[in-house]
């Protein structure tokens, strides 16, 4: 087990490389360039090309490419942005808390929600419970964050005056980006959760349980629930690792500066070294994220522990 | 637990009726069955597919399908109680404990994220709680070693055993609380032949050595003849001949349904080229023959017996239900059936 989990973090470094590489190569291939975002319309082409220049942005992609590595690898060093002149680790690391701090509030909440849900309304199957938190739970998998986050900002902070409808000054400012973000995964978590505890009740291992005299409890959430689980792991860190890519319409909506609305802005002004450390950032926690999952697969699948390590048994 | 009632009779099912409904139909899966199994006998339960020989096992451990699997009628009495009137945590109590089964497919009925030392000792700590947890682990090894598993495998999951393993893994489970009653549902139709014998011979070996009563659930005549005490021959959901193996296997009178099952099995001692299959399907169970439920396929079939249900016929122990033998003298059987001609 520990020779695979090795192995997945030194696969990391080819990731970084592939990840680096496409950017710049992307960077490339579109129209623009940050001088002329910078410096705006009315400066010359000269002063342009000029400003261009001086940061080192007319260098062949390959180049640049290799000059970045060179840097990051040796020297620790990400490049300094084009836009602000700062270090650009300076200027990813504190967003870059904030974006970690909702995904994972988002994934705790949608979890806390969706997956108790999911196996009440299971187990009730057909109830009025069950029923209603169905129809919930569609409904709100098919609103679009922004919508969520309108309504939620119409009634809380215009309506209501109860929450921060500007950034996050203190703890009270995590509320509704989480929810508008908790929500529609909860409903997802939801959906999921229900299918897959149906699927496993009605296993042969489940009458097994049952013909033992197992209590109808134990048979829940021993023998049901376990099985269950897996997929929803699965869908559980697949979601943490989107939401740690930057939540961009709910940043947008609650003001909140995470990595996703600082990626937008500095995309239309190509100011490559922010890009590229993002999304080296984002990358490497969503392996992270992946491997986590597939660790957590093994913990409760001994089918799985048994493929990695290699051992009979 | 030995308290005499009805002589001796560890189980009896009386005029049983199961339908699944659902929204679409309702499936008559068992449609009036009685039949008897003393203390310490085996009796098989023989018919083909979809006869209604896993339903009525369900019955008697109360689980079928919540919603949709519904006993419309009947009693089951079990040491004196009716199964289907108990509480559900009697039953429970009940359950594992003095009627235990094996079940049909070994692949799936182990769960695959518990050890098998794990899922055997669930059984025996549901009914004993007051064993400690080395007394447990003890108990498991040696239901191990009775059923051929090397005590030292149980800390290994399902899928690390082969198919006949795993189901004498399910045995374990099954006995390890010394039920009074196992119901073995086609144990060893997911097995390959060579094991197939193995594990029979094993199951009449513990049962024998337990002196549990055993109701074999089966379409392999083979296995009727090596195992059982009693026969019953289900078709469609009713119960269309019964008796001791010698009645089913030498009576000289049978429903034409056991002989179509005896015609399909091949005899090395007469040469035939092919082998006499019965002709057709079994009958819609949403929309069952109003007279005798294999008169659409029945050789013998005459005008009666599209209309009518036939009658019982006795003779001894040996049940037939079929209009072939109607109208003669019971219990002696020296009368021969007027007609044994074919109307049409």
């Amino acid at each position: 087990m520990y020779k695979y989990i090795i192995k997945r973090l030194l696969f990391l470094i080819p990731t970084v490389i592939g990840v680096t590489f496409i950017i710049y190569f992307i960077m490339n291939i579109t129209p623009g360039d940050p001088g002329r975002a910078i410096l705006g319309s009315g400066v010359s082409q000269a002063d342009v090309d000029a400003y261009n220049h001086a940061i080192g942005y007319d260098l062949p992609f390959l180049q640049k490419f290799i000059n970045y590595l060179e840097n990051m690898f040796l020297h620790g060093d990400f490049g300094i942005s084009y836009v602000t002149k700062q270090p650009v680790f300076n200027e990813i690391w504190p967003r870059y808390i904030t974006t970690i701090e909702l995904a994972f509030l988002g994934m705790i909440v949608s979890t806390v929600i969706g997956i108790p849900l999911g196996i009440y309304a299971a187990v009730k199957q057909y109830s009025a419970t069950d029923t209603v938190a169905s129809l919930i739970s569609f409904l709100l998998a098919a609103v679009p964050t922004f919508v969520l986050g309108l309504v939620l900002l119409f009634c809380f902070s215009l309506k209501l005056n109860l929450l921060p409808s500007y950034g996050i000054p203190d703890w009270t400012g995590y509320i509704m980006p989480t929810l508008a973000i908790a929500i529609p995964i909860a409903a997802q978590n939801f959906r999921f959760t229900k299918s897959s505890m149906l699927d496993s009740i009605r296993q042969d291992y489940v009458r097994t349980a049952r013909a033992k005299g197992a209590t109808e409890r134990t048979v829940v959430w021993k023998h049901v629930l376990k099985n269950a689980l897996l997929p929803v792991i699965t869908q559980i860190g697949l979601n943490l690792g989107l939401l740690l890519c930057g939540a961009v319409v709910a940043e947008q909506i609650f003001s909140v500066q995470g990595i996703g609305s600082l990626i937008v802005d500095r995309i239309t002004q190509k100011d490559e070294p922010v890009i590229i450390a993002g999304t080296i950032l984002i990358s490497i926690c969503f392996t992270i994220v992946m491997l986590l999952v597939d660790i957590i697969y093994a913990f409760i699948d001994p089918r799985i522990r048994a493929k990695y390590t290699k051992k009979r048994g | 637990m030995e308290q005499l009632n009805n002589n001796g009779q560890i189980l009896e099912i009386k005029d049983l009726k199961v339908v699944y409904k659902t929204d679409l139909e309702v499936v008559e899966a068992v449609n009036g069955i009685s039949f008897k199994i003393d203390k310490g006998k085996t009796c098989g339960l023989v018919g083909e597919t979809g006869a209604g020989k896993t339903t009525t096992a369900l019955s008697i451990l109360g689980l079928l399908p919540e919603r949709t699997g519904k006993v419309l009628d009947g009693e089951i009495i079990f040491e004196g109680r009716n199964i289907l009137e108990l509480p559900d945590e009697e039953l429970r109590h009940i359950r594992g404990n003095a009627i235990s089964m094996v079940f049909q497919d070994p692949m799936s009925a182990l769960n695959p994220v518990y050890t098998i030392g794990d899922q055997i000792g669930e059984a025996i700590k549901i009914h004993n709680p007051e064993l400690s947890k080395e007394d447990v682990e003890k108990r498991v090894e040696e239901m191990l070693q009775l059923v051929g598993i090397v005590p030292s495998r149980k800390v290994e999951y399902p899928h690390q055993f082969s198919g006949g393993m795993k189901q004498r893994v399910v045995i374990a489970i099954a006995l390890c609380c010394e039920p009074d009653l196992l119901i073995a549902d086609e144990p060893t139709t997911a097995l390959d032949v060579t094991i197939q014998a193995q594990v029979l011979a094993m199951i009449a070996d513990l049962r024998d050595r337990l002196g549990t009563s055993m109701l074999m659930i089966t379409h392999d005549l083979g296995i009727v003849a090596k195992t059982c005490d009693d026969v019953c021959i289900m078709y469609a959901g009713k119960i269309v001949e019964a008796g001791t193996v010698e009645d089913i296997f030498s009576g000289n009178r049978h429903h034409p349904y056991t002989e179509g099952l005896f015609g399909s099995i091949p005899n090395l001692r007469v040469k035939s080229a092919r082998l006499k299959p019965i002709s057709g399907l079994m009958p819609d169970p949403t929309d069952l023959p109003v007279g005798c439920e294999f008169s659409p396929r029945c050789e013998k079939c005459m005008e009666i017996c599209r209309t009518q249900k036939p009658d019982i016929y006795t003779e001894g122990t040996h049940k037939i239900y079929c209009h072939l033998y109607s109208g003669n003298v019971n219990n002696n059987g020296e009368t021969v059936p007027e007609e044994e001609k074919t109307d049409e």
